[in-house]
């Protein structure tokens, strides 16, 4: 099946996750016989287009960005859904983010197409399209049988394999012939994080609880997460007390992440907790409890406390990375 | 400005998930059901809007799509301070039927502004509210954390994976809101209790909605390997681990 990717970029550059979701989409198409065509919006270097064929795309439509400087949702979806049309894509892809959540479910409804989120893998078969995905928090996987001829799906972040699949990529401009709605609002200010590593991003996550008894104990989570070149995490309660911004909190009500190493020191180990948690490669719990439930679900767990351990654990790992 | 807020009736986020045997479908039994944790924060930051003096808000209703059994959960919504409630009596399959039928009760009911909550805790769709407003041709925002309304203009904060835009919109429109809109969700009194048996809770019979997508099979996780537990006097046993067990370092 030819699939179409929503190629997005941060200030001209591809992130991780699209270069795992063109990975992911050589693999599906190859499968099934098609190509891969990206839509890519604005104007990033040609090397960074040239990046995409490294990883299987054949076809990139460039585009300029809709809808003017601002993001509008309604706009990006309407460029999306023509392109698939134009391309013939019976499968359209997304990476997960802010901007595909907003933007992918409104592609669906435009192309009648059958929607899943948090796609882990390969469909299980073609025909009927069965595909499984993470449902419950990550507590539990879900078969999703799709009976529209488009489906549109967003892949979950870290499930799939970067992996080099070189073809020869031609660029094509693209200009829909659609009328998009004007945007009908005003962006009246914006504020940049800059600095911090993003936590969906992450390879390494350092995430503290209520084990550290108060806001002002952080500093020794910091220097961790410091010699990691980790961000940081918190848990709910650290986020309602105010200790953390709740942007830091990871759960089933805060953030769900996955990178590859977790820290959780001096967190229970809620199961709202987990099910933020759970699809991280290698979690690592750091508590003085040893009854923690948290333990059994770490790979390594150290029963001690944090005020003792995390130090000691920082300067090993200084240690280590400037050998 | 009328304000609706869809709410979805998911399973206490406490709760082992277990499957029928057949594994085709959740069991159900023994399961305390909520109100979708985010869905409950925007009924909560509806209400404070609606309740500061003068405020422009002069409806919030709750919507929910589900057969009768919700009602009970629908009913704490009323009790908490909702003026009103609908149920559109059909088990839905998808996201995309949920959408086809709240989009009905939207036109019919002549609501400005449809507040959803990100993610459903149950099968984490998190897609109802863009698809509700791609029907209805409206403007829409999502990953919504701070929300608050003047006479002809709402003014939202809205997180993007990098940045934060404060956005002053205008109704007709959706929102999908994340944590931190509203602190903490309301705890019903007995006299909001008592009172909301006197609140309309109308029962609509649905439309006819094609779903594009089915559960078909559900699958518990692989059980994780023991936990391999570390000397606390010896943290550099840890690190030598994570590098070379477990190649992460």
């Amino acid at each position: 099946m030819s699939v179409l990717i929503y190629a997005n970029h941060d200030a001209g550059k591809f992130s991780k996750s699209v270069l795992e979701l063109a990975s992911y989409a050589f693999a599906l198409a190859n499968q099934t016989g098609g190509q891969v065509t990206a839509l890519v919006t604005g104007n990033p270097a040609g090397s960074e287009l040239d990046k995409l064929g490294k990883y299987g795309v054949a076809k990139i439509l460039l585009t300029p960005e809709p809808g003017g400087r601002a993001f509008d949702n309604r706009a990006y979806a309407a460029f999306m859904a023509s392109a698939a049309q134009a391309s013939g894509a019976s499968c359209v892809l997304f990476s997960d983010g802010s901007i595909s959540r907003a933007v992918a479910p409104r592609v669906a409804v435009r192309l009648q197409a059958g929607y899943v989120a948090g796609v882990i893998g390969l469909p299980d078969s073609i025909e009927p399209f069965k595909i499984r995905r993470s449902v419950f928090t990550g507590k539990a996987y879900g078969f999703v049988e799709i009976t529209s001829p488009v489906k549109v799906m967003i892949l979950a972040r870290n499930s799939w394999q970067i992996a080099e699949n070189p073809v020869t990529c031609t660029v094509e401009n693209f200009v829909p012939e659609i009328a998009v709605p004007a945007a009908g609002f005003e962006v009246v200010k914006v504020e940049e994080q800059t600095g911090a590593i993003r936590l969906q991003d992450a390879e390494v996550v350092v995430s503290g609880g209520r084990g550290l008894k108060s806001g002002d104990n952080w500093k020794i989570l910091e220097e961790l997460a410091g010699s990691l070149g980790a961000a940081m995490a918190c848990s709910r309660p650290v986020a309602d007390e105010g200790w953390r911004p709740h942007q830091e909190h990871v759960g089933q009500t805060g953030k769900v992440i996955a990178p590859n190493l977790y820290f959780a020191c001096g967190i229970s180990g809620a199961i709202q907790h987990i099910g933020g948690i759970s699809s991280s490669r290698v979690i690592v719990a750091i508590n003085k409890d040893p009854e923690a439930p948290i333990f059994q679900f770490a790979r390594y767990g150290i029963v001690g406390d944090l005020f003792q351990v995390l130090p000691v654990l920082t300067q090993a790992i200084k240690k280590l990375k400037s050998e | 400005m009328k304000i609706l807020v869809c709410m979805s009736v998911v399973p206490d986020t406490t709760t082992q998930i277990r499957f029928k045997p057949d594994m085709n479908s959740m069991e159900t039994t023994g399961i305390q059901w909520i109100i979708n944790p985010w869905d409950e924060l925007a009924l909560t930051r509806a209400l404070e809007i609606r309740e500061q003096p003068d405020s422009v808000v002069t409806q919030v209703s709750v919507v929910h799509i589900g057969l009768k059994d919700a009602d009970p959960v629908i009913q704490k919504a009323l009790a908490v301070g909702a003026d009103s409630a609908y149920r559109v009596n059909v088990a839905a399959a998808g996201a995309m039927e949920v959408a086809c039928q709240l989009s009905e009760v939207v036109k019919k009911e002549h609501f400005d502004l449809v507040i959803t909550g990100h993610d459903s805790a149950d099968y984490n769709g998190s897609a109802v509210g863009e698809m509700l407003a791609e029907l209805l041709d409206w403007t829409s925002f999502s990953s919504i954390s701070s929300f608050s309304a003047a006479r002809d203009s709402i003014t939202i904060e809205r997180e993007m994976d990098s940045r934060t835009e404060t956005i002053i919109a205008h109704p007709p429109c959706v929102l999908t809101i994340q944590k931190g809109i509203a602190k903490d969700p309301r705890i019903p009194s007995l006299r909001g209790i008592m009172g909301a048996r006197s609140k309309p809770l109308l029962q609509l019979e649905p439309i006819p909605c094609t779903g594009t997508s089915a559960y078909v099979k559900f699958e518990n996780p692989a059980p994780r390997s023991k936990c391999r537990m570390i000397d606390p006097a010896n943290p550099e046993e840890l690190v030598e681990l994570l590098r070379n067990e477990a190649n992460v370092l």
